[in-house]
């Protein structure tokens, strides 16, 4: 039943105007763009990739250094292999230094200094370190490890430097888990009589378990894909080497130099070396995703 | 003091043996030696930073070295003015195009998506965060930039009235794709940020326009986005400080002109893609002199990031849930890294 | 049409003096469409403002308002869901055009799901939907052909907790509603004085019109929202238990208030506050479950109503 005359010009009172109606839908619509705005590079970066890298994979790709050789075609520029296993060597280090000093520091935070000025203080340098563009570490390692000790270029060094780089984001996840940790869990742990270590290391720790790993395999996938750091720190070698205290290749190193190459050949192992990358780091990012939903926390 | 032994079990319930309580002290005062490392590592990088950079200073003079419009490798004079002013340039860019269209893509997220999607496309847009910057730059110099070239000439013909923007030739890497690029960089951060603040806005508020009979943007529009706004600029200030020190994916789109910045579609430099261009085969003062860039990009990105900061607390404040925002800043920078990526 | 009463004195509000019920003399009066004979509601005596018949209008109330009526509205078969879950069983209810009608009624029988569904915001919640007829005067809101958002402008809302935006000044949020339609600025300033001064708060504000919202007290940020209700000149007006979270002295206020609103709007009051409902509405209706259960005069329902479970429910039996 249509509403009567009378009731159309009482509600034609408060009608819409079409201009606000029209706001609205235009507003609408460039929200609607923005978001296809947002959306679509990654798509376009992904598509790229797998059109210009996938060809170039082949088992030789994976499995041969690169020769250093420019001029030549596909069959004797090489592969990339060591800078495959020079960016796995050096980023393990890296978190092999990250990880337990950035818990270590996430648990004092957390379960001795709270609250207390150093605290902030330390949070502090910490969100610091966190706006730090990653060069500057790539600068601060050469100018301690290389300027101060007189020595060149090596795996371990650019190790270092990404350990800088994951410090802070290990940190700073870390304490957002352990800070959701239920306090009367750890309480019940004390009113037992535990001494606080071992309330950390039995009950806090394997309960954030999940959530720490998690912010690490982040921390990882970050500093796997980082090249500044790298450059001037443990530069690039062309042959792999498991010998961390030489120069090392990685990938993003390896992917950079290629870039600039007038050879095609040589672009398109950047493209492979790139589709690598990106793979080897979502595949990371897809772990963390999946291990974060299982965590009993938040 | 006298222990008193408890019935048959033998032990005191006054005072641990010494060896009991070590453990624990051994963990408060190392773990407690390690945080304190962190602040005297920092304070330790800025002043060897300051070192490096002296002889340069010593040269050019400090304001001469940042204010001066001349980067003459050859002629060892360096004024990097003209670095300073492409870093700017790009990063403006960067801004003016990726901040709305973050907002854009948080507000939809938000306020207009089903709820289906919501999921889908947040993890989308995060996921740009974990891509390289070298993956970002390869991916500029060999798709972007040579796709937009027509476009740019197209308006750098028609739009030659202005200064800036028109007339001149445009080459294929200039400030504008490296600008562009920047843009993608800092979506998943901005958006993040801007998603969490306008989660938290209290439904309250949405309803009492709603009920004064707004349509949905005249909704978000009084109640949303006044609500946000010092969260979004604090994210947009994160952002900024991506692009400011981003290295790589610059070097690599914005070719490698370190003159004044005079037209948007020319090619340029910028302090980052400076020191990564230049520092392999740099020596003396020109090393020192990049050096001294590094410090002035380091002042730089720690001052946008204190005000960011700032912001985002004063957002996290107001909006009270669970830290929601503050755990976006904090996770935005985990899962992409507000630290510019090289 | 105002109702015979006698002229009151404006006394001091006395807040020690309990609430002595008065019965006042009846009148008959011709309201609306309704010739039924218009009961008046025991009142709280010492604390009243009250128009005469014919006297002049209120102080700050606007002639025109006072010669406008508002609509009746009647909810044929409604029915509002959450989803699979029936939260509003089928309801049948008239409102009747310049009173005040309260809902009372146990927490969860859905008094508010109801209400809301009068000015379409229960479909705001994602899922929510609901079916029957919402008639003002003889126009059906939900009619596919109606604009929900002029339904918004022309049925106003009152909520539970105060909440004026919290970026804008006082002036601001009053005029919130004024500005997402009006072109001209000229007499935005007079509206915005009219809407304070009829949700008597004009006095209180005139000085600090650019200070934030949410500086004012409790009680004032809620006549605050009421007058940016008001400021577009609605019909009707919503109320969701609005003094629930205010103090005595203002809930007085706004029970005053609502006494001067109906002579312009129709009132609808969801109140948990028995009492409340006795003071200020001309009809009560008890719901329970989701369903209406029993409607009448205020006095009707708490001294001799006709339903058991009204009277268990008056007589603070249960809820």
């Amino acid at each position: 039943m249509s509403p009567s005359s009378a009731s159309n010009e009482r509600l034609a009172r408060f009608a819409v105007s079409p201009a606000r109606k029209r706001r609205d839908l235009l507003a609408r619509g460039g929200v609607i763009v923005g978001t296809a705005l947002a959306v679509m590079p990654l798509l376009l970066i992904v598509y790229y990739l797998l059109r210009k890298g996938l060809g170039v994979w082949s088992v030789s790709f994976f499995t041969t250094d690169p020769t250093g050789n420019t001029f030549f075609g596909a069959s004797s520029i090489g592969g990339i292999k060591s800078a495959i296993l020079g960016t796995i060597e050096i980023v393990a280090l890296a978190s092999a230094i990250s990880i337990p000093v950035g818990i270590g520091v996430a648990v004092w935070l957390v379960e001795y200094g709270r609250g207390s000025v150093f605290a902030s203080a330390v949070r502090f340098f910490v969100d610091v370190l966190t706006g730090v563009p990653s060069i500057l570490f790539g600068l601060f390692v050469y100018i301690v490890l290389i300027v101060g000790t007189g020595s060149t270029y090596a795996g371990w060094k650019g190790a270092v430097a990404l350990s800088l780089l994951m410090l802070p984001i290990v940190i700073r996840s870390a304490e957002v888990i352990l800070l959701l940790v239920p306090g009367a869990l750890r309480e019940s742990a004390l009113a037992l009589g535990a001494p606080r270590w071992r309330v950390i290391f039995s009950i806090v720790l394997p309960t954030a378990l999940p959530g720490l790993v998690t912010g690490v395999l982040l921390a990882i996938a970050r500093a796997a894909g980082e090249t500044a750091p790298l450059l001037f720190t443990a530069a690039a070698t062309l042959h792999t080497s498991f010998n961390l205290s030489g120069f090392m290749n990685s990938l993003p190193v390896q992917i950079y130099k290629d870039v600039t190459s007038p050879t095609t050949a040589v672009v398109n192992r950047a493209w492979g070396a790139a589709l690598t990358l990106v793979v080897m780091i979502l595949l990371l990012n897809l772990i963390a995703r999946l291990i974060a939903r299982r965590s009993r926390l938040a | 003091m006298e222990a008193t032994p408890l019935a048959s079990s033998g032990r005191s319930i006054v005072g641990r043996p010494l060896l009991a309580r070590l453990p624990d002290r051994i963990l408060k005062y190392g773990l407690s030696a390690l945080s304190a490392l962190i602040l005297v590592l920092i304070v330790y990088f800025f002043f060897r930073l300051i070192g490096q950079a002296r002889p340069a200073f010593e040269k050019e003079g400090v304001l001469g070295f940042v204010f001066g419009n001349n980067w003459d490798v050859g002629a060892e004079h360096f004024g990097a003015l003209p670095l300073l002013v492409g870093t700017l340039i790009t990063s403006g860019v960067a801004l003016l195009i990726g901040v709305p269209v973050a907002v854009a893509a948080a507000v939809y997220v938000t306020e207009l998506c089903p709820l289906r999607l919501r999921g889908g496309l947040t993890v989308l847009i995060e996921l740009l965060a974990a891509v390289p910057s070298v993956v970002y730059g390869l991916w500029g110099i060999f798709f972007l930039a040579p796709k937009l070239q027509p476009a740019e000439q197209w308006l750098a013909d028609r739009l030659s009235f202005i200064p800036f923007v028109g007339g001149g030739l445009v080459t294929i890497p200039n400030y504008f794709v490296a600008g562009l690029v920047l843009a993608t960089m800092i979506l998943p951060i901005v958006s993040a940020i801007s998603r969490e603040v306008m989660a938290t806005v209290p439904p309250d508020h949405k309803e009492a326009a709603l009920a004064l009979g707004a349509t949905r943007w005249e909704m978000i529009r009084m109640a949303v986005l006044p609500y946000c706004r010092s969260g979004i600029v604090g994210g947009a200030m994160l952002g900024l400080g991506r692009a400011i020190g981003e290295a790589i994916a610059v070097a690599i789109v914005i070719g490698d002109a370190p003159k004044l910045g005079h037209q948007l579609f020319a090619q340029g430099y910028s302090l980052a893609a400076a020191i990564v261009n230049e520092f392999g085969e740099a020596q003396g003062v020109h090393r020192s002199a990049l050096f001294a860039a590094g410090l002035v990009l380091f002042v730089l990105t720690l001052i946008v990031n204190a005000i960011a900061r700032l912001l985002v607390a004063r957002a996290a404040r107001t909006g009270g849930g669970r830290g929601g925002v503050e755990n976006a800043a904090a996770g935005g920078q985990v899962i992409g890294g507000a630290a510019a990526g090289a | 049409m105002t109702p015979n009463r006698p002229a009151r004195e404006v006394s001091d509000v006395d807040p020690d003096s309990h609430a002595r019920l008065e019965r006042e003399e009846y009148s008959t009066v011709e309201q609306g469409t309704e010739g039924a004979s218009e009961p008046i509601v025991r009142r709280i005596t010492g604390a009243r403002e009250q128009p005469a018949a014919g006297s002049a209008p209120a102080a700050g109330e606007s002639t025109e308002a006072q010669t406008k009526a508002g609509p009746s509205i009647k909810l044929e078969q409604l029915r509002a869901f959450y989803g699979d879950a029936e939260q509003v069983k089928g309801i049948d209810l008239e409102f009747h055009a310049n009173e005040v009608t309260a809902i009372i009624g146990p927490s969860g029988c859905g008094k508010s799901t109801m209400v809301r569904c009068i000015n379409r915001m229960h479909e705001e919640i994602p899922g929510a939907r609901a079916e029957g007829r919402v008639l003002l005067e003889d126009l059906d809101v939900y009619d596919p052909t109606v604009d929900v958002i002029a339904v918004r402008r022309a049925v106003g809302m009152v909520f539970q907790k105060p909440n004026p935006f919290p970026t804008m000044s006082v002036f601001d949020n009053v005029a919130a509603g004024l500005r997402l339609t009006s072109r001209g600025r000229g007499d935005l300033r007079e509206k915005v004085e009219a809407a304070l001064r009829g949700a008597g708060l004009w006095d209180e504000v005139a000085d600090r019109l650019h200070e934030p919202g949410m500086g004012l007290s409790g009680g004032q940020q809620q006549r605050l929202c009421i007058a940016r209700s008001l400021a577009v000149d609605p019909e009707v007006i919503l109320m969701d238990e609005p003094c629930s979270a205010l103090d005595p002295i203002a809930t007085l206020k706004i029970e005053e208030l609502i006494d001067e609103l109906k002579q312009r709007v129709t009132i609808v009051i969801v109140t948990h506050n028995m009492q409340q409902a006795a003071r200020v509405a001309d009809r009560t209706a008890f719901m329970l479950g989701g369903q209406l259960v029993e409607v009448g005069a205020t006095e009707e329902i708490f001294t001799n109503p006709s339903d058991p479970r009204t009277e268990e429910y008056v007589t603070g039996k249960f809820g």
